[in-house]
């Protein structure tokens, strides 16, 4: 009898020493994860969940550069029409099925639905088909120039790969079943909305080779389990929390902590994403005064990037102003056709705004009041809009009427409106395909609904072209025409490091919130 | 007593049908679009309406008002627009933290204030007295933030005592249960330790007035035992109202404590699902508030039948 006691103390002894070595990584992350469902929406919570899970058939390096993920040997015929994808070995669903190419097609096909770049991809692709497990074809109508860039984007939506039995889910309905073939598997048994999500270490799971970098390269997983904690939204209590060494990250504190975090200890800060974000202010082309291009190029004007910058950024180190709508140090980022706002000054705005005819009608501009992040930018602009000689109707909401509001096509006294302001994460706007604001196809482009031929027809044009230089050419005549006609006014640029404890490193250069590669010592 | 429970019963079935059609509708002609929210930053105006569509938002309100009625009169809440989880099951997650915490808190609360408030009265207009009335109004004024900040810095970082965030479920344990519910209990405590300390010392004093607290003294009782037996037992129906009140308070309305201590109760659920305009999570979680004030209410209610033999229903 006692030697069973003895014995049976002992296992849970060993059992308590394992549960003790278990290497946990406690994470805060930037918001809350509501929708497992990245292909559905676009919320970058669900992306981030995303890389968590699944796997991607490319990945985009910290260089900008397109690299193979799940993706083995491709090739590309002579014609450029017929793309053929080998998938790599050992790649395996988390129920321990294969990915096969028929699970690809199904991805692609779902995510073609809902996503802007894939929607554009998929008016190339005639067919897709598997002539084996490991192999699958886009066959396309004609030549398209950014087959690779849609399929290793790395921002929402991310084309992700999902069992075919899931991916089957009509595009408008969301997933229930979240099963990939990633580094981490879900636990959806734990998983509690607006408390924590954990994922843990997924042992079948086979990396490539090469170093990690952005969302390429090997995704080695050095931690048994990563928990998010989604209860965690007070800034000052999460700094709290990380100093203690209750959590282990904060993946986007506020600015007003960051001095604070400077002088914890035990803290470090990693500017993981050098690319960062850029702001915007959008203006709405429907109604007056911004459907006369006068009166935004005068708004432009007025808009200096530094003092929206100073205002809501703040920390001199985290900011740069960037003269292109494009991310500044990407292969599209450029300061052409800039000068209206990167050389204009209050007096050419004012000279402009007289000279455009506008007849004093009040600008209505949302300002979100709970989202700290973008919260100051209306004010600023607000004022600068002021100075420039324009009435301004500033009005405070909550971030999620700004967002219900700003789908609105009505005039502004029926309840719509004439800017809103936010931030976009750089691969997002850091091409004229992927970069929503740019889009000009009147009703049917992004809130603001700007309409302008030439954009398109260069739109078109960049699409469907295959040489890089050309692609350049192009990007850089949008562009010009884009600040030509005033889809919108870029706002500056912004890094907002995380912090971490200094146990936690290995963090991967590159866009986006991940946690392969990450080691907690 | 079994009819007057029974009545009770019956009139919360126009409250709750009340508070169910002013919910509904306020949440329909308030500003804010679910579609628009779940559909992220970059949905087109095409996407926004088929997810509008999906939800059962583009039918008229008095369909979509039919639809949730009859969901509810089947026992069924409905489902959350973002989480795709019951409203129920949500409910039923954020119940533990909320309980926990309101139940700590009035213990702590009647523990401290009610001896607080019986010994005020019974030295009324001593140092003892004043310095209570003092604290009170301090309990009262202090921002609850104000407290919790000031408490975590002091008890978690400065002294290493406590943990500063986080909830533990009690299945996992008692004490870590206990750990991290410690603080945010003793930040709200405060300000009911000062309202029921007050209420407790003027029902109190009010008590000890009375013909039969002179009587209790005449026959020679212990002033401890005339105070407790005679005075305070009185002076219960009051006290165990406000307390009443406290209660339903706490479950519903701690948002500012939840937040600041990382606690996934229903106050933050209901914030949560006010900013995202999740409409069954706040239909639900509202109905949910309803039912348990007009019980609490009946519970107050009933135990005046004991505190007070000459209350009968």
């Amino acid at each position: 009898m006692s030697r069973k006691i003895v014995a049976a103390a002992l296992l849970a002894a060993l059992a308590g020493a394992a549960a003790a070595q278990e290497k946990v990584l406690r994470v805060v992350p930037h918001s809350n994860l509501s929708i497992l469902d990245p292909i559905w929406t676009t919320q970058y919570m669900a992306r981030n969940h995303g890389y968590m899970i699944y796997d991607t058939l490319f990945g985009t390096d910290e260089k900008s550069q397109v690299k193979p993920q799940m993706v083995d040997t491709w090739t590309v015929s002579p014609d450029r029409r017929l793309w053929t994808f080998r998938l790599r070995e050992g790649l395996e669903f988390h129920d321990g099925k294969p990915v096969t190419g028929e699970d690809v097609i199904a991805s692609l096909v779902r995510w073609g639905k809902r996503d802007a770049m894939g929607q554009k991809l998929m008016t190339f692709v005639e067919r897709m088909d598997s002539p084996d497990p490991k192999t699958f074809r886009l066959f396309l109508r004609e030549p398209c120039g950014f087959v690779l860039e849609a399929l290793g984007k790395p921002s929402s939506n991310v084309p992700f790969i999902m069992p075919k039995r899931v991916a089957d889910t009509p595009a408008d309905k969301q997933i229930e079943e979240h099963i990939g073939s990633g580094p981490y598997i879900f636990k959806r048994d734990e998983f509690k909305p607006g408390d924590r999500a954990v994922y843990v270490k997924n042992p079948k799971y086979v990396p490539r080779k090469e170093p990690p970098s952005g969302t390429a390269g090997g995704k080695h997983v050095y931690v048994d389990r990563v928990e998010w904690n989604l209860a965690l939204r007070d800034a000052q209590a999460q700094v709290n929390a990380l100093a203690k060494g209750e959590v282990d990250v904060l993946e986007r504190p506020a600015f007003e902590s960051y001095e604070q975090l400077k002088k914890i200890p035990d803290v470090v800060l990693v500017t993981k994403d050098p690319l960062g974000f850029q702001y915007m202010a959008r203006f709405n082309h429907l109604h007056p005064p911004f459907n006369n291009p006068k009166v935004r190029q005068a708004a432009l004007a007025a808009m200096a990037q530094e003092p929206f910058l100073r205002a809501q950024v703040g920390v001199k180190e985290f900011y740069r102003t960037c003269p292109s709508m494009f991310t500044c140090g990407t292969p599209y980022g450029s300061a052409k056709g800039s000068e209206i706002q990167s050389k204009s000054n209050m007096k050419k705005a004012q000279e402009l705004l007289k000279a455009s005819g506008y007849d004093g009608t009040p600008v209505v501009i949302l300002k979100p009041t709970d989202l700290a992040a973008i919260q100051k930018l209306p004010d600023v602009a607000a004022q600068l809009l002021r100075q420039a000689g324009f009435k301004v109707d500033l009005q405070a909401m909550d971030w999620n009427t700004v967002v219900s509001r700003r789908a609105k096509k009505e005039p502004p006294a029926q309840g719509g409106w004439n800017i809103f302001l936010t931030a976009w994460v750089a691969p997002d706007i850091w091409n004229p395909l992927t970069n929503a604001a740019i889009g000009a196809q009147g009703e049917k482009s992004w809130f603001g609904w700007p309409s302008d031929e030439t954009i398109e027809k260069l739109r078109d044009e960049f699409a469907r072209a295959t040489d890089e230089a050309k692609k350049k050419a192009l990007a850089e005549a949008i562009q010009v025409r884009a600040f030509e006609i005033v889809t919108h006014a870029p706002l500056g640029e912004y890094v907002n490091p995380l912090a971490a404890r200094k146990n936690v490193t290995g963090w991967v250069i590159g866009p986006g919130d991940i946690y392969w590669n990450v080691k907690k010592n | 007593m079994a009819a007057f429970l029974a009545r009770r019963l019956l009139a919360t079935i126009p409250v709750l049908a009340v508070v169910a059609v002013l919910v509904f509708l306020m949440l329909r002609i308030t500003p804010g679009d679910p579609a628009a929210i779940l559909a992220g930053d970059a949905a087109s105006a095409e996407q926004i309406t088929r997810i509008r569509a999906s939800l059962g938002l583009d039918r008229p309100i008095h369909v979509q008002f039919g639809i949730w009625l009859g969901q509810v009169l089947s026992g069924d809440l409905g489902e959350s627009f973002f989480y795709k989880t019951k409203v129920s099951t949500l409910i039923g997650q954020r119940l533990e933290p909320t309980l926990s915490l309101a139940a700590l808190t009035m213990l702590i609360a009647v523990t401290v204030a009610v001896p607080l408030g019986a010994a005020a009265a019974w030295r009324f207009g001593g140092w003892f007295d004043r310095a209570l009335m003092g604290f009170s109004v301090l309990g009262f004024s202090l921002p609850v933030f104000v407290l919790a900040y000031v408490l975590i810095w002091l008890v978690s970082l400065k002294l290493g005592l406590l943990p500063v965030q986080g909830y533990q479920r009690l299945a996992d344990g008692a004490w870590p249960w206990l750990r991290h519910l410690l603080l945010p209990a003793l930040t709200l405590s405060i300000i009911y330790i000062a309202l029921i300390a007050r209420v407790t010392r003027a029902s109190v004093l009010e008590a000890l007035g009375e013909d039969y607290i002179r009587t209790a003294r005449a026959k020679g009782l212990a002033e401890l035992r005339v105070l407790v037996r005679h005075a305070l037992a009185n002076a219960a129906v009051p006290i165990v109202t406000v307390i009443g009140i406290g209660v339903a308070l706490l479950i519903g309305g701690v948002v500012v404590t939840e937040s600041v201590y990382a606690i996934p109760g229903l106050g933050r659920l209901t914030v949560d699902a006010v900013l995202a305009r999740d409409f069954p999570t706040i239909q639900g979680v509202i109905l949910f508030f309803s039912v348990a004030y007009v019980f609490i209410n009946l519970l107050v209610d009933v135990s005046y039948v004991f505190l007070d033999p000459r209350i009968r229903y």
